[in-house]
């Protein structure tokens, strides 16, 4: 667990400079996936399951989803096509590929040596998460669930005029 | 058990520091977006360290509700990004100088 613990932060630190450095946006956004699968695997071995399976699950997945759709939003047109190729050369996923296949590596180490024995630390499970969650955290939740709601409206309002064709530069807002 | 504290803290130091430089650095508005995005898990790793020293569930708590933090401004900068993109057809932040005196 040691090891995978320093593979893990090299492979987070090494795919956040190269997230940061890229100059295409969809290059840094698979840099920063593969980033912050090995932060999950940090959350792992920190003795965390429930928040590195979150990670991945919301981080990894839904917003870098979200970043993903709207740059294909914003490149719609001629130059779509050009990009699409552009997208499908090696060159472009084959750095996250690689530190992704190190960390699978790390996984199937942690799968099959069977027992979770984390680094130095207790494990604290999804029950005690939420039980704390629910127990004495329950107002924090309500006002988690009034930011996301005030995210909602607010990208719905925005996003809406994006769409439909809203006040154009210089016009008297609608 | 102070050394995980330690060297987790290092690494997430590490990561908000490299955040920090590429949101200075970087000029495209869904790279600073990015660096956010970087710096707000730096910060939600310092957490899960600190819950993981103590053994408690308080940090994984805090990181969950960082996430939320991260969903509802990701979701309100990207609809600004579609905006910018539409008005004033850059990605460019120095180009939103209307306000400057």
């Amino acid at each position: 667990m040691v090891v995978i613990f320093y593979l893990s932060s090299a492979v987070a630190v090494a795919a956040t400079i190269l997230a940061v450095t890229r100059v295409g946006v969809v290059h840094a956004l698979l840099y920063l996936i593969a980033s912050l699968l090995a932060v999950a695997i940090l959350f792992f071995t920190l003795g965390a399951p429930f928040a590195a399976a979150l990670e991945v699950i919301i981080y990894a997945g839904a917003i870098m989803v979200l970043f993903v759709f709207v740059v294909m939003m914003l490149n719609l047109g001629e130059r779509a096509l050009a990009q699409e190729k552009a997208w499908l050369r090696p060159r472009v996923w084959i750095g996250p590929g690689l530190l992704a296949l190190v960390l699978l590596g790390e996984s199937l180490y942690v799968i099959g040596q069977g027992a979770h024995t984390p680094y130095r630390v207790a494990v604290t499970g999804p029950e005690a998460v939420g039980a704390t969650l629910y127990g004495p955290y329950a107002l924090a939740v309500e006002l988690a669930s009034l930011v996301l709601l005030a995210g909602l409206v607010g990208a719905f309002h925005l996003g809406r005029h994006a769409l439909h064709g809203g006040p154009r530069d210089g016009e008297r807002p609608q | 058990m102070a050394s995980v504290l330690s060297e987790g803290l290092a690494v997430s130091a590490l990561l908000f520091a490299i955040g920090l430089v590429g949101l200075l650095a970087r000029r495209n508005v869904i790279m600073v977006l990015v660096a956010i995005e970087i710096m707000l898990n730096a910060a939600g790793l310092a957490f899960i360290v600190a819950g993981a020293r103590w053994g408690q569930a308080d940090g994984q708590i805090m990181f969950i509700l960082i996430l939320a933090l991260a969903a509802a401004e990701v979701s309100v900068g990207l609809a600004l990004v579609l905006q910018m993109d539409r008005r004033h057809a850059t990605l460019d932040v120095d180009a939103l100088s209307d306000l400057k005196g």
